[in-house]
């Protein structure tokens, strides 16, 4: 394992703002790996840890391919994970909003310039991120619905779901989008956790990694197949509003099934705890999303069902 | 008459609002133009309260000389505004990313896609933002090359100083204003002053520019105000001065002047060390129209853009 400098920049008050990579093998740019991109994403952090863990132990008995190079990058903004921000410490703007950057233009515009152009060499990109309302996924394989993308090779993690999203105007500078464009097959992975730290969950995606690099012939590993993926459009998922705002009481889970009509959560009043309402199941299917916040807005989203086909 | 475009209950007894304040002239007839006055997409941007403010009270004041209709939305981000932040609190959204919205979508986009909704059809939109903390503006509009044909016309009398014609590729496409003229609702994006600031004398001179617009599309009945001619410039003659180094800048220019190719625009320093870090010249001749009003700078902190191109 080499530990290398991917991004370097000066700072007055503070160490200087540093990336590193952790690199494993030698020769053909393979798989680069991607962790936390926002400060509070800490379960990202954490599975690139243990990432990094295994392939050290998996490099230690000879068991990557000759000729194969492997990048993870754990921490991407490891300022803002140090105050506790989820966005740069300087002008609150998001780096997943920024690529491919510009060597030339503003400080986080040359951040994501300066990784981008390391990582785009790469002939996979793998990146762990989370969605901007708090909620919990069933852990799955997100891609965008470009020409680039290769839906047999997202199967190759063995996670239950593939979510091909159709990009909106505001996808165009991540990081998923542009790798794509930069013809790195590119997946973005969606964890049920971002700040606090889910073993489970954590296990789940350090397996679904491992599965991925040994199906492509980068690594040697034993592990189990996973599981044959179902793919879905995003906008194939049904949404549940809440009809209030209030205290949220969360009943069914991500993976949980779900009848038409059963209750899936309830708003509470704040001051009186009644039951304001009661979130009812739309239709038969599975929860692939749910809200997380115990506080939640009238209008929110708070479920993402798959409908079940065959009733 | 003050109407609210779209409502959220909160969590805690209160409901969150988007307001207008809506004109209309006594007598209408059915074919008035409309004009929409839109501000605080950033909840940190101040300068168009003061304009709203002045316009509600001057057409209250003389109704009888409303010919169309007039849409004031003060602030369209009444929970960033109020909480002091750029975003859109809980979501930490910048809003300007999420248009055109989605009715059915989450919180947030159900409410860009209201304000969409509401703003569409008008004969003309201004939207009016003020920098952020980091930078101040001169009075300007800012168009893309794409709508250029059909908005410079109208933003020449807005009686700034300054029309700056972006290229089309560095147009964001997830801002209200693309998102609105996209749709064939002609927008104007007006940038002036600082973030968390107000500065009267520039809200004053945009309040005539747009009473001066009102008049020329027949919406208000008055005499057309006398308004400046604005510098128009595509990004060929605009350079951008970026710090290469990190510490405080201090300028050695003033805002809105001249300078020539050689001149010092300021330095960077080191307050722990008490050292130059970087002296920052001008690299051409012009006039700076936006300079760095926030210290703090990093490698890649805006410090200047001039008007003048090398």
């Amino acid at each position: 394992m080499n530990i290398e400098t991917v991004f370097n920049l000066k700072s007055t008050y503070r160490d200087d703002f540093q990336i590193n990579g952790y690199k494993f093998g030698k020769g053909e740019k393979t798989c680069c790996i991607v962790g936390a991109m926002r400060g509070n994403e800490v379960q990202q952090l954490y599975v690139c840890s243990q990432i990094v863990k295994a392939l050290s132990a998996i490099e230690k008995k000879g068991d990557i391919a000759r000729g194969k190079e492997i990048m993870v990058i754990p921490s991407l903004n490891p300022f803002s994970m140090n105050v506790q921000r989820r966005f740069w410490t300087v002008d609150n703007t998001d780096l997943n909003r920024m690529f491919p950057g510009s060597f030339e233009g503003k400080t986080t515009q040359r951040i994501a310039a300066g990784i981008f152009d390391i990582i785009k060499e790469y002939q996979y990109g793998i990146q762990f991120t989370s969605f901007y309302i708090q909620g919990d996924f069933i852990p799955h394989v997100r891609m965008m619905q470009t020409e680039h993308k290769n839906i047999s090779l997202a199967n190759l993690f063995g996670l239950p779901y593939i979510l091909l999203r159709k990009p909106r105007p505001f996808d165009t500078a991540t990081l998923n989008f542009n790798w794509q464009n930069a013809n790195t097959s590119a997946f973005s992975v969606y964890t049920n956790e971002t700040e606090r730290i889910d073993e489970v969950s954590a296990q789940t995606l350090v397996s679904a990694v491992m599965r991925f690099l040994s199906r492509m012939g980068v690594i040697k590993y034993q592990c189990h197949g996973g599981y044959m993926a179902t793919t879905l459009e995003e906008d194939q998922l049904m949404s549940v509003h809440t009809n209030s705002g209030g205290i949220y009481r969360r009943i069914k889970q991500p993976g949980d099934a779900v009848e038409q009509g059963e209750p899936m959560a309830e708003i509470i009043h704040p001051f009186d705890g009644s039951v304001q309402e009661e979130i009812i199941s739309p239709a038969n299917g599975i929860v692939f999303f749910a809200h997380k916040s115990p506080l939640v807005l009238q209008n929110s989203v708070v479920y993402k069902i798959i409908k079940r086909l065959h009733v | 008459m003050l109407q609210d475009i779209v409502s959220v209950q909160l969590p805690v007894n209160e409901q969150m609002r988007l307001r207008k304040n809506h004109f209309e002239p006594y007598a209408k007839t059915g074919n008035e133009k409309r004009i929409c006055i839109v501000t605080g997409v950033h909840g940190d941007e101040l300068e168009g309260q003061y304009v709203c403010y002045e316009l509600v009270r001057q057409i209250s004041e003389s109704i009888h000389k409303l010919n169309g209709i007039v849409d004031i939305y003060p602030s369209v981000n009444p929970l960033g505004m109020d909480s002091i932040q750029r975003e859109m609190p809980i979501f930490d959204l910048d809003m300007n990313m999420i248009f055109p919205g989605c009715e059915t979508g989450a919180v947030a986009e159900h409410i860009a896609a209201a304000i969409i909704n509401d703003i569409a059809g008008a004969d003309i939109c201004i939207d009016i933002h003020a920098s952020n903390i980091f930078l101040k503006e001169i009075p300007q509009v800012r168009i893309s090359e794409d709508t250029a044909p059909k908005l410079l016309p109208y933003a020449k009398m807005l009686n700034v100083d300054f029309v700056w014609v972006h290229s089309s590729v560095s147009v964001m496409e997830a801002t209200l204003s693309y998102s609105l003229n996209k749709i064939g609702t002609p927008t104007l994006v007006a940038e002036m002053g600082v973030g968390m600031r107000i500065t009267k004398s520039y809200c004053e001179q945009l309040l005539d520019g747009i009473f001066n617009l009102m008049t020329h599309m027949g919406i208000w009945n008055d005499e057309p105000k006398n308004v400046s001619h604005p510098i128009v410039s595509t990004d060929g003659d605009v350079s951008l001065i970026y710090s290469e180094s990190t510490g405080i800048y201090m300028p050695a220019i003033r805002h809105w002047a001249g300078i020539s190719k050689g001149d010092r625009l300021g330095d960077i320093l080191n307050p722990l060390t008490g050292t130059v870090e970087q002296e920052i010249i001008a690299p051409c001749n012009g006039i700076v129209f936006t300079l760095r009003e926030y210290p703090v700078v990093y490698q890649g902190s805006l410090i200047a853009r001039i008007l003048g191109g090398c």
